[in-house]
């Protein structure tokens, strides 16, 4: 995927750059604002990521500027205020993800995976997903796995929903406690761990092959080969 | 004013005392003008006494007896008050001539002096007090010379009453001028106990006024608006720091985590170094959970978060910080107690409320024992919305609760335990912000955390 990156600190910038090479991205690079609103609106991306301040033009002008152009093309702010008024204030100026300085690698591949398939129209409108065996119906609202029905408190149910949408894709514990309880903090125990476990012994206690993996100092991902 | 805290004030006592004092030296005064008008009149009447008995007995003794009666006589008439007493009487007491009808039947005073009663039948029978001196003349006659003493005795009470009015309008106007000063003055220190009360109830741009006169009391007020200064002055500098640090520290470490993820995604699954480096990226997570919750402090404290406020619903709010910590609770096998007995609405920001309701539930499980019991309590006190939060774990002796809110205060026990420090104070942080109170009870055994909510309705 071309990835835009617009980020004035030399050295982050290199480094996320070299990360984001070794994903098997292709990243352009812009240090300052002026530069990076013109790469952004004459440039085709998969995916931009944009500091949020910046000389000359700043992150939030940047995204609303783009957004007047009328691209679509998914944005990720980079920001290291982390405050909570400053990520409302990112996601109203148009972009679709936020993200605190600093943050895991891990973390940012993650989300960058999932901008990336939502705009490339990955989330198609199935109302059964499924992985493997393991098969979820949005409309009943009900899982079964080899036909088998599986036991779903609510919260487990969004919780599996939101692994199975993205599926194959790592999914970190903070998009999790983001997008399954709608809260921005830190969670001071792994509070994330226990859920999960406890949704794992339902979706893949008597199975042989277990769908709900663990990726150490990442996250978590539901995926058919392990 | 209310009295009692009038009459607690130093400046009242002060007074009171000046007023004993005061009252004291009048006492003094109005005495010596007693002793020296009374008393010199009694004297004077005394020695007036004793001449007219030294000069009738030496007319007696040229002119004899008849002319003493005539002198008498003569005397008598010329006091038809009967100011003066005269009495002459034979050896067996006998009257012969003056202005009383018998001796009077009294014993002599050690001093040769006699006080008596007598009827004057001229002055319509009343009964008169004489103060007399009876002398006996050559031949056995007795001779008596007195003054009636309600001339003297009027002079005696109207000094008196005089004292007892000197005395208490005295008092009257020390008690009133000291009323008057106290209050003038607890008006002043009031003022400036006004201004420090809400100093500390966080107006820290708040100066105690003062009122041009450059009296002691302006010169407190300069003197503590000066240290104001420097303490807002030096918080100021805090403030400043903490977010320098934050931002300039928070940077490097990024890099250094950032390396440290590359090196562990680098290195072999088999490698034994592979636990070291985990451990570092560990380390490092700590260290930027531990800024970051410092700078958000700082943020909350300087009122800076405050653009995210909207209408909370603190009930699901509570409902869903029980429901994230279930599953942590079942597995150290503490029971969460739900109830939710009232629906506040709370204008806030969401998150940091949160954020201070997993951070308290989180304490309550982390020090329940095993089988305890976490009550988690929405309810409602006096019309506002309480948030109860109480285990059955140590608990926090009273000594050690207000400083468990102070950045960076871990007691001993939990030392040992992981965590920044810093979970309570971002708790008060966020409750000042929405104008919650705090408070920590004893649960015997265990704490009770409770947060009361001024603003919700």
């Amino acid at each position: 995927m071309r990835l835009l990156l617009i980020e004035d600190d030399a050295d982050v910038a290199a480094y996320i750059a070299k990360g984001l090479g070794g994903s098997g991205h292709t990243v352009d690079l812009a240090h300052d604002g002026n530069h990076g609103l013109n790469l952004a609106t004459t440039e085709q991306y998969g995916v931009m990521i944009i500091d949020r301040m910046l000389p000359g033009v700043d992150g939030l002008t940047i995204v609303k500027r783009v957004r007047a152009e009328g691209i679509h093309t998914p944005i990720l702010i980079l920001s290291a205020l982390g405050e909570v008024d400053d990520r409302v204030e990112g996601l109203k100026a148009g972009a679709d993800d936020y993200l605190t300085k600093p943050f895991a690698f891990s973390e940012l591949d993650a989300r960058l995976e999932v901008l990336q398939r939502r705009s490339a129209g990955g989330l198609a409108p199935d109302t059964v997903l499924k992985v493997g065996d393991l098969e979820l119906d949005q409309l009943s609202r009900t899982a079964s796995r080899s036909g088998s029905v599986i036991e779903l408190q609510p919260r487990e149910y969004r919780l599996l929903e939101y692994l199975m949408r993205h599926a194959g894709q790592v999914v970190t514990r903070t998009m999790l406690l983001e997008h399954v309880w709608d809260y921005h903090f830190d969670p001071q125990t792994n509070v994330i761990d226990v859920h999960i476990s406890r949704l794992r012994s339902k979706v893949d206690k008597g199975y042989d092959r277990p769908l709900l993996h663990t990726v150490r100092g990442a996250g978590y991902m539901i995926n058919e080969n392990s | 004013m209310r009295t009692a805290e009038l009459l607690r004030s130093t400046s009242f006592r002060l007074s009171l005392v000046y007023m004993i004092l005061f009252a004291g030296s009048v006492l003094v005064l109005l005495g010596f003008i007693y002793w020296s008008t009374v008393g010199f009149m009694a004297r004077q009447t005394d020695a007036t006494i004793e001449a007219e008995i030294t000069g009738l007995a030496e007319q007696y003794r040229v002119g004899g007896l008849g002319k003493l009666v005539n002198i008498l006589q003569e005397r008598v008439e010329r006091d038809p008050d009967s100011s003066s007493v005269y009495l002459l009487a034979s050896p067996t007491f006998k009257p012969l001539a003056g202005n009383i009808d018998s001796w009077p039947n009294v014993e002599t005073g050690a001093d040769g002096w006699i006080t008596f009663e007598f009827k004057d039948a001229r002055a319509g029978g009343r009964i008169f007090q004489a103060r007399a001196r009876p002398f006996v003349l050559t031949g056995g006659l007795h001779l008596l010379v007195g003054r009636d003493t309600r001339e003297l005795r009027a002079t005696q009470e109207l000094i008196i009453r005089a004292l007892v009015w000197g005395v208490a309008l005295t008092l009257a106007l020390a008690m009133a001028g000291s009323l008057i000063m106290s209050r003038s003055m607890l008006r002043r220190i009031e003022r400036i106990n006004q201004a420090s009360r809400e100093i500390m109830a966080g107006d820290l741009r708040r100066r105690i006024e003062t009122t041009g006169s450059n009296d002691e009391f302006d010169q407190l007020a300069v003197s503590l608006n000066a240290m104001l200064d420097e303490i807002e002055r030096l918080m100021d500098g805090i403030r400043h720091v903490t977010d320098n640090i934050a931002h300039d520290l928070r940077t490097p470490l990024t890099r250094l985590r950032n390396r440290l993820e590359r090196l562990q995604a680098d290195i072999d699954r088999d490698d034994p170094n592979i636990a070291h480096v985990e451990r570092s990226i560990a380390d490092a997570d700590q260290l930027l959970a531990t800024f970051g919750a410092l700078l958000r402090i700082a943020r909350i404290e300087a009122g800076g978060v405050k653009t995210s406020v909207e209408n909370v619903d603190l009930a699901a709010l509570v409902r869903d910080a029980a429901e994230l910590y279930d599953a942590v609770a079942e597995e150290e096998q503490v029971r969460i107690d739900l109830q939710l007995e009232s629906r506040p609405q709370l204008q806030g920001d969401r998150d940091l409320l949160f954020q201070a309701v997993i951070n308290l539930l989180d304490n309550a499980i982390k020090y329940s024992p095993r089988g305890g019991q976490v009550l988690l309590r929405l309810g409602e006190r006096n019309q506002h919305a309480v948030l109860k939060i109480a285990d059955n774990g140590p608990g926090i002796p009273l000594e050690e609760r207000e400083k468990v809110l102070q950045r960076f205060y871990r007691m001993d026990r939990s030392r040992s335990e992981q965590g920044s420090g810093l979970g309570l104070s971002l708790v008060a942080a966020v409750a000042r912000m929405h104008n919650a109170r705090l408070e920590f009870g004893d649960n015997h055994p265990g704490l009770i955390a409770e947060m009361h909510f001024n603003g919700a309705d």
